[in-house]
Parts: C-alpha cells; structure tokens; sequence
C-alpha cells in the first residue's frame, strides 16, 4: 500500500462473526475502506458504519474467527496495483496471482490470511524513456514504454492522482534500463516521482476527457455476431440465456477471437474446471491478428463460484479497473464478465447478510444502479493524456430458469446496446451458437456499417438486411408448417424454408471446436451469406422457368454450403460452389 | 473447556446461549441435557456475550438446564483408508456393528476452495456401460453431473447402475499402480425403504467393498443433512487427493438438503431469497459441488453424481436451477419415457455434459464419437418435432424423409435409450448401435458427420439410401 496523508486509523475489535460478514467496534474507519480481521489477518471492506460499529465484508472464509480478535485498518479504500505484468496473470477477484498463492500456500487449495501483490515487485522491467528531461508532461502523458509482452508494448504513465487536472510539470529526472515496479523512473520539478507501478481504488472510474460515439466493430470471427448482431469497440453487450444454452462458449469464443489489443476476462462465479480450461487453453492458442500467444494480451480472474462471496462481488470492479488502466494507454480492450448475475446474487447475499430491505426478488434496491455503473464505465473515450482507446464490456448474464423478466437482466437491458438472447431450444437441438436471431438486436448495427463497408463489400448492410427478411418470413411460415406440414406451402415459399435452412445450419450455426470454423473473418462471413443469396436467386430464377421445387431443392451442390465454413481456402470454394450452383439450377430449365 | 448452562432461547433447530469467553465461527458444540443425552451442534452466528447454536439432532429434549461445551475447534471428519467397506450415519458415525474407526487424520470438513490454478482439466472419460450417457452425455473423471429427476421415477435405480458400472479405461503405459475405483454414496433424508434398497443392491453386487455409504434417512435430524455431504466430499477427497481413488459420489437427494438449509434459514429469520430459499443458496451449494475435480499432480478425482428430484418437474425451481448453473450438465430423467416402460427413462434432448467434448474423439474414446452424437442428437430431435405434427395430419401427410426421421426417433429410443437396468454396455456397442441406426437416413443428411466417417461406418444396406423404402406404416 502506497503512503497516503490518510494514517492509519484505530484499530478495532471483533463483535460478532456471521459468515462473511464481521461487525466490528471501536474501529475508526470510512467506508470502503479494507481492513484485516483476526489474528490470521483476512482481508474485508468496510461496507457500513453505524455509531461506534463498523459492518465488514470479509474476503476469505471466516470458520473459527472469533469475538474479541483485533481489526486492522490500513484507512485506503480497495486497490488494485497497477503496471507491467498484469497480462498474462490470473488473479483471484481481489487481485492476488493465483500461481503465487499456490506457491505461498504451498498446497492446492486456497488458505485463509495469505496476501500477495497483484504485480510481481521483484521483476525487472527495461524501461524505454520517451520523454526528455524540461519536457513538460501532465495527467496521464507517457514517459516511457516497457515490452510487457510479446504482444503489449505497456506504456508508463504520469498518475492522473499526482497532478492536478490541467497541471503539467517539468521533467527533472529520468532514469533507463532494469528497473523494477517500484523504483522511480521519472522525477518531476514538484517533487513528485513516477514509477512503473501506480494504485487505483477499484470502485472509481479513472478520469478520461470525453466520450466519444463508437464507430469501429469489435470483430469476433463469429458470423451471428459480426454479421447480424455486431459490437463496437467501446460497447456494451449482455448474453442471457439459462444454464446449458452456451453463454461460457461464446465468452470463451470472444476472449479467444474479438480483435480487441487486450483481453480481460472476468470469471466471477464461474466453475472452477471452466476457469482451468481458459488457464490451459489460452498459453497454447494463437491470437488470429498478431501469431502470438492469446496470453500474452489477456489478464484472467477467476473467482470461481466457490470462492468466498464477497471478493466475487469486487472482482468485476477488479476487472474494469485493469482495462480503464490499458485503455488509457490508448489500447482497445475488451472485458467480459462471466456472469453478472452472480455477480448481483453476491450483492444480495451480503445485502441481506446486512438485513437490508430487499428490492425486488430479494435483491437490493441499489441493484440497477450498480449494474449502470458498471456498464458506464466501458465506453470509447478520448483520454487525459489525447490518445484514444476503448472498453467493451460483454456481460453474461443467468437469468433463473431462463426467464428474462427477472430483475438483473431487466436492469442490464436498459443500459446495454447490444442484446444476444441465448435459446434452450436451439441448444437443444444442438444449434451452436444458439443465439436467437429473432430476439436479439444490435443498436451498433447502423454506425458501424460504414466500416463494414469499406473493409469488407458495399452492400455489406443489404444483404445482412436480407438475410434477416428471409429468417423472419421463415418464423412466420414455420407456424403454418406446424399446422398444416411442409408440402401443404406453396412451391416459393416452401424454396424459402429451404433457402432460411441454409442460413440456420450453414451461416447462423458455427462450430467452436474445429479448427478452421471456430474463427469466420469478416470477408468469409460475406461470402458465405453471398453463395446463399446465389442459390436463392438462381432458385427462384428456375422456379419462375417452371422447375418443380422438389428438383431445386435436390441439386447436389446446395449442401456444399454446409461445408464453406470448415474451409480454410474458402474464396476458391465459394466461387466454385456459386459457379456450380448456377450451373446445375440452369441445366434444370 | 468450559461448561455453560445458559441457554436463553430455543428455536426450531437453533439454541442460543449466553458466553463469556470468545467462540470462533463454526465452532462445534456439545449440548448435554438433563436426561443425559447428549446433542450436537455447530455455531452459526458468534457475537459479544451470545451464540446462536444449530443442533444437528434437533432440539427436542433440551431446556435451559442443558450444558452447553464448545470444542473449540471446527467440524471434522476422521478420515482412514478403512473406512471403505463401512455404513456410516449422517454425521460419520458407524452404524454397521464393525469396529472403531481408527482415524489416520482428522480433516475439516469445510473443505477449502481448490485453487482455480492448480486444478487439472478433466478430460478422462468414465465408462458406465449406459448409452444415453456414455453416447450422448459423456461423463469424465472430475466432473459433476447431477441426474435431474423427480418423484417416482427410478433415479435411485440409475445411480446405482452407475455406481455398478463404472469404470476407467486406465491409460496404456501402466506405469506404476493403477488408480483404483470408489463409490462413497451419501443419503440425504431418503426413506428407509429406499436406502434399504440401496443396501442390498450395494450387497448383493459386492459394490460395498469399494465403498463408503453415508445415511441420513428420512426421520433422521432435517439438520445433520447440512453435513453429510460435507462429510461425504472430506471423505473423498481424502481418498482421492491422498490415497489416489477415483471417487465417484453420489449424492441423494439434494432437495432434502436444500429444505434443510430453508429450514435452518427460516428458523434464523433471514431474509428469504427466491420460494423462501436463503440468498446464500447458490453459495452453499457451490461449496459442495465445487469439490469435484482433479488437481495437478494428484492422481486421482472426485467425480460427483447428485441426484435431485424437481418438485413439479420444473427445471426453473430455485434448487435445479441454481445446480444447473453450478454443474458441469445434467441428466434428465422423464416422467414420459418412464410410463413408456423405457429403462434408464433418459431424456438426451435437454441434457448434456459440458466436458463431454473434451473428453471424447481420438486417442479417448473413438475419433467418430463427437460427430455421431451431434448427428443422433439433431436427427431425434427433429423426429421429436414431426411427433406432433404427426398427431395433427398423420403420417401419410409427411414426406418421405420425414418418415425416416420418425422412424429414427421410435427405433433410437428402442434400441438405444432403452437398455435395461441391467444391461453393462461397451462404448463400441453404444457408437455401433449408434451407426446401426444413423444408416436409417440418407448420407447426405448427416451434415454433421465428417465425410471419412461416413464412408467407414456407414451401413449401405441398412435402408437409409433407397428410394423405394416403404417408411409410412
């Protein structure tokens, strides 16, 4: 903890103990400030003051604490630490590396009382100045940069708690070279000293400039997203669905392939084997745009569902506070939370802990303005020191027995702008990803056509709009096909249900375990809709010509579709396919 | 140790009690009463001067003569290699008539979390003879899968088919000893018939021998259910992370535990969560399934099965609901296919195994494996979805392809849900019935089945690809 003006305060001592909650006496404390409880010394947050009693939310688990043991205050609110090595880390919601705690503890399971630094202090970093010594510099500007990775270069910032806003000082000092975290690297005339390491209290957003209205995507590789539903860097996005419909997959499948410079991805009530899965998976995966490592752009936390409740409460400030800190280096980053409903669920745990009145379904009344000041911090912002960068936020959210009224994904709808509805039924049947396309939308769809445009094709927008025209006309003749079965149609609409298949299986399903299909760039995304739109008018051209629809409908070359997306050299396939579908519709007439 | 005789309330299952000296958070209490008995209980709550006390006997029999003795430790359970072969009450204790427990440790049994980072992915399959699972829902070493079911359907007779069948295909090197199987079956509030039933299954089999068998029956304390399966999974991981057992727990019923959990929360006038379940639920059970698992370097796994019966059948009730959330999957088992006579009456079509697809293909179990179990699972859903449009038009109405898809659905639940109780099948058989019935339909309709699979075990003469195959009967 770095010295502030704020000594440390009185200690206090425990009143009574109840699960993770401690209520102390005779501590002078403010509130959110962390303290250690017991002998053991467990960290906990001050969460409610009340006369000479102060309420506390432990961060480990409180079996055998005792009335009478001593409470530490360190009087500064919760922090995280701030600097080169926080990628390619995984961390526990409180920010402690989990590989550090397995050494420290010196046993596989997580033990009470043992802290460690969120940034290894020992390493050393070479540091590369970037400023001269008079340079002026002021909130936020860069003084130098480190190789954090083989893939981030980190950038050393001025800390925007040092200077006053608008304030700049003059470079007095600079040093170069091996250097640890905590060792100055640059002094400035008013006496302050900047080091690679800073500390920000996690439930307060770093100061920015202004925000700016998102225009760039957030390319996934995943064809529903990017081409129906798409994201802007700077985004917010939320992914309902009930257990078992794929909201882990599709987090995973974003945190692997989104073209985000860094990953954060926040597992918070997450199974402990899924959190093991990402730790193997990722060192030994590629990042599609650089070659490297995925780790190597990613910081993980993973405060699995059988962690103590409330470090899952702080870990997504946790995990929004890393990616305010990247962001301000002018890096687009990307964070998913993995579930956000647990994250509310610990809320209501330490809230009725503190028997507050309960909001609806026992949630507490301040649930939707936490959610939106979550949500709120992610954005596309210009920042202190003029560069650009961005936050996405991909929240996963598991509504109780799959109902989208209840209150958390409520409250996370009315802030979001893009909404994929995860589906049991599609699921079910094994329609991977199994986002409804009805329900879901994007309301990025619009601003971020113009990029789509130019990078990809110019009528990128009329043929997603098609593409949807021909799924709902497909939803509303299934409804009569219930009733009266497929033949019963009329020969065009029944080549629409055909045409809509192709769509379903070919361009909405995707499989995230082959290694080719698992990751669709934009360009391929394109053409696999295009060779749909060749059959589907070459179809009709030959229906118009008289040939019957069960003649269409049994070319050969139609189910190749299926088999664009585990293509590697795809563009040659497409365009034989397209020139084969032609070919074999026209011999029919 | 001090003796209290303090007592100022009693409530429900909770006895609160004046002290003065410092009592730790969980600490576990003996209550003596008048007539001798003597109670056991646990501190849920310690403040300045008070404690509030969960007994797990209940508190029948106590007044405010009754002493109170706090232990000054937390709960534990003595754990031994020898505890495999015995039958044990819902706190630890022997019931078989055997001989004393002799202890090689005495562990927590809050177990602490395993540390994300030092866990090991699984990825082993376990072979329990039974398709609907081992084809479509594989089960891997490490996991947890509850078998979601409800009252009056044969899951008892499922578990223990299970717990029969089950094994590990060991890896081929052989190097050093093979890691050995074991079953540890905790009950929770289950009637005496039904354990009885279990017993002598366990008996009969000689399953008992690899086995330790936790009861907590019906007209047990509702309040010992809250620490069986913790001395159940202390028990496991003991044998598992130190003695290099496979484990296989199984947990039943879960809804019992969870009304324990309600009762207990009710009793301390918490602030209800969801149906007057506490808020803390998910937590809680977290706790418990979260036990599974396998860690780096151990050589062996806590794979649990719990069992729970959905009031209702409605999977949207707080205690599937919250489990689903927290499993690795779920079995169902249904209503619907049971008075079909189908046995196990396993619904594939809403199950699933979320580790299944690292856990199959080359090198684990056959290379083909993923894909069948794609194929089957879309085709008898679609054979699902012709059912009812079957009852509006009949099948003349359908198409020919149509037809085989409801042919597929009838013979895939015949042939290959339907395998009796007793029935040990292979993973060979299962995948082979799997082709037998696949080859119903035409090859270009197994999209998701990979061209060279196709070509070598595709049955050409198994009707799928000939156009004159009357299907409508």
């Amino acid at each position: 903890m770095s010295q502030t003006e704020a000594a440390v305060r009185d200690d206090g001592i425990i009143a009574s103990v109840s699960g993770p909650v401690v209520v102390a006496r005779d501590l002078d404390a403010r509130m959110n400030d962390v303290v250690y409880v017991g002998d053991e010394g467990l960290m906990g947050e001050v969460i409610e003051i009340e006369d000479d009693t102060t309420t506390i939310q432990v961060y480990e688990e409180t079996s055998g604490i005792s009335p009478g043991e001593p409470v530490e205050n360190t009087g500064e609110p919760l922090t995280v630490d701030l600097g080169p090595g926080l990628l390619d880390t995984i961390y526990d919601g409180v920010q402690r590396p989990l590989d550090v705690l397995e050494d420290k503890m010196g046993s596989p399971y997580l033990d009470r009382g043992v802290d460690a630094p969120g940034i290894e202090l020992d390493e050393e970093w070479e540091f590369e100045p970037e400023v001269a010594e008079g340079d002026e510099v002021g909130r936020g500007d860069v003084v130098g940069t480190v190789e954090e990775t083989v893939t981030i270069d980190h950038k050393v910032m001025v800390p925007p708690d040092i200077l006053e806003e608008d304030e700049t000082a003059e470079v007095v000092a600079i040093e170069s070279g091996s250097m640890t975290v905590e060792e100055t690297v640059v002094e400035l005339d008013n006496g302050a000293e900047v080091s690679m390491r800073q500390e920000w209290p996690v439930r307060e957003a770093r100061p920015t400039v202004e925000k700016k209205t998102p225009r760039t995507p957030l390319v996934s590789g995943q064809r529903i997203l990017d081409g129906l539903f798409p994201i802007a860097k700077g985004g917010t996005a939320a992914i309902p669905g009930p257990f078992g419909s794929g909201k882990t997959v599709t987090q995973h499948q974003l945190a692997k392939y989104a073209d985000a410079d860094i990953i954060i991805y926040v597992g918070c009530g997450e199974r402990g084997n899924e959190m093991t899965e990402v730790i193997d998976d990722f060192p030994e995966l590629e990042d599609p745009s650089t070659g490297n490592p995925l780790m190597a752009r990613t910081s993980l936390i993973a405060n699995t569902s059988n962690m103590p409740v409330a470090a899952r409460e702080s870990c997504v400030y946790t995990g929004i506070t890393i990616a305010e800190f990247y962001r301000d280096m002018g890096y687009d980053v990307a964070l998913m939370a993995d579930s956000t409903s647990r994250w509310a669920e610990a809320m209501r745990e330490i809230s009725s802990r503190l028997e507050e009145m309960p909001g609806e379904e026992g949630y507490p009344a301040y649930l939707a303005a936490r959610l939106s000041q979550f949500y709120e911090r992610a954005g596309y912002f210009e920042n202190i020191n003029g560069t650009e960068g961005s936050v996405s936020a991909i929240g996963a959210v598991s509504p109780p027995g799959g109902d989208f009224s209840e209150p958390v994904t409520q409250n996370t709808l009315r802030i979001v702008k893009t909404f994929w509805a995860l589906d049991a039924d599609l699921a079910e049947r094994r329609h991977f990803p199994s986002i409804n396309w009805n329900e879901s939308y994007s309301l990025y769809k619009d601003q971020l056509d113009p990029w789509f445009q130019d990078a990809v094709a110019d009528d990128w927008p009329e043929k997603r709009q098609w593409a949807v025209d021909v799924l709902d006309e497909e939803t509303e003749l299934q409804e009569i096909v219930q009733l009266v079965g497929k033949d019963a149609l009329p020969e065009d609409q029944q080549l629409t249900l055909e045409v809509a298949r192709y769509l379903r299986e070919a361009y909405l399903q995707q499989n995230a375990f082959h290694p080719v299909d698992t990751y669709c760039p934009p360009e391929k995304t394109y053409l696999m809709l295009t060779t749909i739109k060749t059959l589907n008018d070459e179809a009709f051209d030959a229906l118009e010509a008289g040939v019957p629809v069960d003649e269409i409908i049994d070319i050969d070359a139609a189910p190749k579709i299926n088999r664009i997306g585990v293509q590697e050299d795809y563009e040659e396939y497409v365009d034989d396919l397209k020139s084969e579908i032609t070919e074999e519709l026209r011999s029919l007439y | 140790m001090k003796e209290y005789q303090t007592i100022t309330e009693i409530s429900g299952p909770l006895v609160y009690a004046e002290v003065d000296e410092a009592i730790g958070y969980d600490e576990i209490v003996e209550i003596e009463t008048a007539q001798g008995e003597t109670l056991r209980g646990q501190v849920l709550e310690s403040s300045d001067g008070v404690v509030a006390i969960q007994v797990f006997e209940g508190t029948s029999g106590i007044d405010q003569e009754a002493s109170v003795r706090f232990l000054g430790e937390t709960m534990k359970m003595p754990v031994t290699e020898d505890l495999l072969g015995r039958v044990l009450d819902g706190s630890g204790r022997p019931i078989d008539g055997g001989p004393d427990i002799v202890p090689e440790e005495r562990q927590d049994i809050v177990g602490a979390a395993i540390n994300p980072y030092s866990r090991e992915y699984p990825e082993e399959f376990i072979e329990t003879g039974v398709s609907a699972i081992d084809g479509m829902n594989t089960l891997v070493r490490g996991q947890k899968l509850p078998i979601f079911s409800s009252s009056g359907q044969p899951h008892s007779e499922l578990a223990m088919q299970i717990a029969r069948q089950a094994s590990v295909p060991e890896e081929e090197e052989g190097d050093g000893e093979a890691s050995e199987f074991a079953v540890i079956f905790g009950a929770m509030g289950i009637t005496a018939e039904e354990a009885n039933e279990f017993m002598e299954d366990f008996e009969r089999t000689g399953a008992l021998e690899r086995s330790v068998v936790f009861m907590n029956l019906a007209d047990d304390p509702a309040v010992e259910r809250t620490v069986t399966p913790r001395m159940v999974l202390t028990t496991a991981e003991y044998l598992a992370f130190e003695k290099d057992y496979h484990v296989l727990v199984i947990l039943t019923d879960m809804t019992n535990y969870c009304e324990a959990l309600r009762e207990i929360g009710a009793a301390r006038e918490e602030v209800p969560g969801r149906r007057g379940y506490p808020g803390y639920m998910y937590t809680d059970l977290a706790q418990l399934y979260e036990r599974a698992g396998r860690i780096e370097g151990r050589d062996g796994s806590v794979t649990q099965i719990p069992i729970l019966t959905m009031p209702g059948d409605d999977d949207t009730h707080p205690i599937p609901d919250l489990t689903g959330y927290i499993t690795e999957g779920q079995i169902y088992v249904d209503p619907d296919l049971n008075s079909q006579g189908l046995q196990p009456p396993v619904n594939v079509l809403p199950s699933l195994s979320r580790l299944m697809d690292d856990g199959i293909g080359e090198g684990l179990t056959r290379a083909d494996h993923g894909d069948v179990s794609d194929q089957m699972y879309a085709a008898y859903a679609e054979g699902e979805d012709l059912r009812d449009l079957v009852n509006i038009v009949g099948r003349e109405a359908l198409s020919e392809r149509d037809n085989k898809y409801l042919d597929f659905a009838d013979r895939f639940e015949k042939e290959f849900i339907d395998q009796g109780f007793d029935t040990n099948r292979g993973l060979e058989e299962t995948l082979e019935i799997g082709w037998d019935l696949l080859s119903m339909l035409p090859k270009e309709e197994l999209n998701r089945v990979d061209q060279d699979f196709i070509e070598e075990y595709y049955r050409e003469d198994a009707g799928g690809e000939t156009e004159t195959e009357a299907t409508a009967d």
